[in-house]
């Protein structure tokens, strides 16, 4: 017992424990904010699994063709839009089955990444490569937390400043109000003059920008090359993450850390050669994200509106 | 732009709604072909060659049907109750997982039983296998108000690690050097050809029989009142005395059920043993066929022949011109985006301009 809290104090205290946890935090931080912000409004976005492919492949497409990284970030996120633009017109202006949609969203975006990409590359034996972000180094003289933020790229960084942003806009403006309010209550914001549809349509957009960025870190940051199963269940652990970060901004930073540092602790146990099959480590985020479903399920505050369609002058 | 409820139903109109969404669908991934820079009519008609142009083609479409069918019935049976089971996949795979543990050769022989017996033990298992894995997440569901699609799509994944984890471990083949898969079913167990020189089994008669039983269960059982009643509006038919709980269990039992049957079929008609990547997402592909099918069992049967055909006819049309065969997986997640607006503007029409 001794013997297992000292290696996990040392573990806790080393900076490269850290190191593991915000990398793998980050495209978790960038899509459950993009499942927030969607739910927020009032839209359930299942797209995101498949439009966290898309991003990762678009924004590696664009720096593989000679573009620098931050404009494959921008391409990630714009296309993430795009389909997120799908997925409103679908639900938001024709009012389909959310579920159902977002599933059609992450089914379509993921084949059509996988078409353009043999199109582009009919025959490769080892996917190629780009040059990735490069770690912050010079931020390593900060005290504490710069052993930590060097072992990160500006992604990492952007993803942990979009938090306060983000609950800011969500807080304490004008549009953030009516983007909660057209989740909770649509009809009551219809009547204080708020545009429902666009509302709701600008946040799901807004949203699956995020969820194309997630993508694109792992592709431009976390790895340099572009894998059909890259993303492996990623987003719909965001959309269970945001259950759990009730959501909150905040929370939503904290419960991707802490998912994060149970899934970079995991790893550590199987590379030290764990005395369970491999297979029950590589299980523990997804039963994880379960049992965060089930221990918030009684106490999540539901945007009252979630999953339900607006239409005009309709009861 | 506002949406104006019909206020009557045109059965036509139902009926056109999935012909009219393929029909867009090939016209939408027509630019797609073209921009891989094929010629799109050459492209089509091998496709179609490729599913139904002979005997060998037809056989292929019905043999990739066989599980999609059952994929469909258990996403159409579910979904009818409003419990969204999107974990079809990983019931398959623990379907096929429990049919090797029955009827598999254990250190190279099965268990000491009389074969029909035996075969209907592996057939129970299987489908008793899908069931019990979608019970937990309907469960949650029921008493704690956990949205299940989360649930049984990350439910997908640990499926699939334990399948490989008894891969690694317990039903490992010894012969196969290494190769990640289980042992092998007995070859008495095995579902007889249908069609000589093919790989069409009884599996597909099962599948068959199955979407006719759905849909006498669905129209003349209480069961089936239950079920549509749930679907329609839970509260309406709690406050009329009917057991929602208790339907959307039984609803849950039955389609994990019969996607489990759908892995047993894998293992006992095509494969005969396990591995990981026996099945190219036919439990997503059950979704699309369901919705295509409006969620009535027999058009299932049709709408699973489609995705079977785009499926097999792409491998084909492949081979032959350079079009990538990922576009079957593109026309089938456009036909079902394609069908939920179909299906919709069936129900609603569109009012332009401000209202």
């Amino acid at each position: 017992m001794m013997d297992f809290l000292t290696t996990l104090f040392d573990m806790l205290g080393s900076a490269s424990f850290w190191v593991a946890t915000l990398r793998v935090a980050t495209p978790l931080i960038l899509g459950t904010l993009g499942v927030l912000i969607c739910e927020r409004a009032g839209v359930l976005n299942l797209g995101i699994e498949g439009i966290m492919v898309a991003g990762a492949f678009t924004g590696w497409l664009a720096v593989f063709n000679g573009a620098d990284l931050w404009t494959g970030v921008l391409v990630a996120g714009l296309v993430g839009g795009a389909f997120g633009l799908l997925h409103a017109v679908l639900t938001v202006w024709l009012t389909v089955s959310q579920h159902v949609a977002g599933l059609g969203v992450t089914l379509l975006a993921t084949s059509l990444s996988a078409f353009a990409y043999r199109v582009s590359f009919p025959q490769v034996s080892t996917p190629p490569t780009i040059e990735a972000f490069a770690p912050l180094e010079s931020l390593a003289d900060l005290p504490l937390i710069g052993p930590v933020l060097a072992g990160q790229t500006s992604l990492t960084l952007l993803a942990i400043a979009l938090v306060p942003a983000i609950a800011y806009l969500l807080y304490r403006t004008p549009m953030g109000l009516a983007l909660r309010m057209v989740g909770e209550n649509p009809a009551a914001a219809e009547g204080q003059g708020v545009d429902v549809i666009a509302v709701r349509t600008g946040a799901v957009i807004a949203g699956s920008m995020l969820m194309g960025l997630a993508g694109a870190f792992l592709t431009l940051s976390a790895f340099n090359a572009f894998f059909f199963n890259m993303i492996n269940g990623r987003g719909w652990i965001c959309v269970a993450l945001v259950v759990f970060a009730s959501w909150r901004p905040g929370k939503a930073l904290l419960g991707a850390v802490l998912f994060a540092a149970f899934d970079a602790a995991q790893l550590r146990l199987q590379q030290a050669g764990g005395v369970l099959p491999y297979q029950i480590y590589l299980m523990l985020p997804y039963l994880l994200s379960i049992l965060a479903l089930i221990v918030m399920a009684r106490r999540a505050a539901y945007p009252q509106a979630l999953m339900k369609p607006y239409r005009k002058g309709e009861r | 732009m506002r949406l104006e409820s019909r206020t009557e139903y045109s059965r036509r109109a139902m009926l056109f709604a999935p012909i009219v969404a393929i029909l867009v669908t090939l016209a939408v991934c027509a630019l797609l072909v073209a921009w891989a820079g094929a010629p799109v009519g050459q492209t089509y008609a091998l496709l179609f060659d490729g599913a139904f142009g002979s005997r060998f083609a037809f056989a292929e479409t019905l043999t990739r049907a066989t599980p999609l069918i059952l994929t469909g019935l258990a996403a159409a049976v579910a979904f009818r109750a409003r419990l969204f089971n999107i974990g079809a996949e990983g019931q398959l795979y623990l379907g096929a997982l429990a049919a090797v543990a029955v009827g598999g050769m254990h250190g190279g022989s099965t268990f000491d039983l009389p074969l029909p017996l035996l075969s209907a033990l592996m057939i129970a298992a299987g489908a008793a296998a899908g069931a019990l894995w979608l019970l937990g997440p309907a469960w949650m569901k029921l008493k704690l108000g956990v949205d299940e699609v989360v649930t049984t799509l990350l439910l997908n994944f640990v499926a699939l690690l334990l399948v490989s984890m008894m891969l690694d471990g317990p039903m490992k083949d010894p012969l196969a050097m290494g190769w990640p898969q289980s042992v092998a079913l007995d070859p008495e167990l095995e579902f007889s050809r249908l069609i000589e020189r093919s790989r069409v089994h009884s599996g597909l008669l099962m599948a068959v029989g199955l979407a006719i039983l759905m849909w006498l269960i669905e129209r003349f059982t209480t069961f089936g009142f239950a079920l549509r009643a749930v679907g329609a509006n839970n509260r309406a038919a709690a406050f009329a005395g009917l057991p929602v709980g208790r339907t959307v269990l039984l609803c849950a039992l039955l389609s994990g059920a019969l996607a489990g049957l759908a892995g047993v079929g894998e293992v006992a008609g095509r494969a005969s043993y396990v591995t990981t990547d026996m099945s190219p997402g036919y439990g997503y592909a059950g979704i699309v066929i369901a919705m295509l099918a409006g969620l009535h069992p027999l058009g299932v049967l049709l709408a699973a022949l489609f995705v079977a055909a785009v499926q097999v006819g792409a491998d084909s049309m492949s081979r032959v011109v350079g079009v990538p065969n990922f576009i079957a997986d593109v026309i089938v997640a456009t036909a079902l985006l394609t069908m939920l607006v179909a299906t919709l503007l069936t129900r609603y029409r569109i009012r332009w301009g401000r209202a």
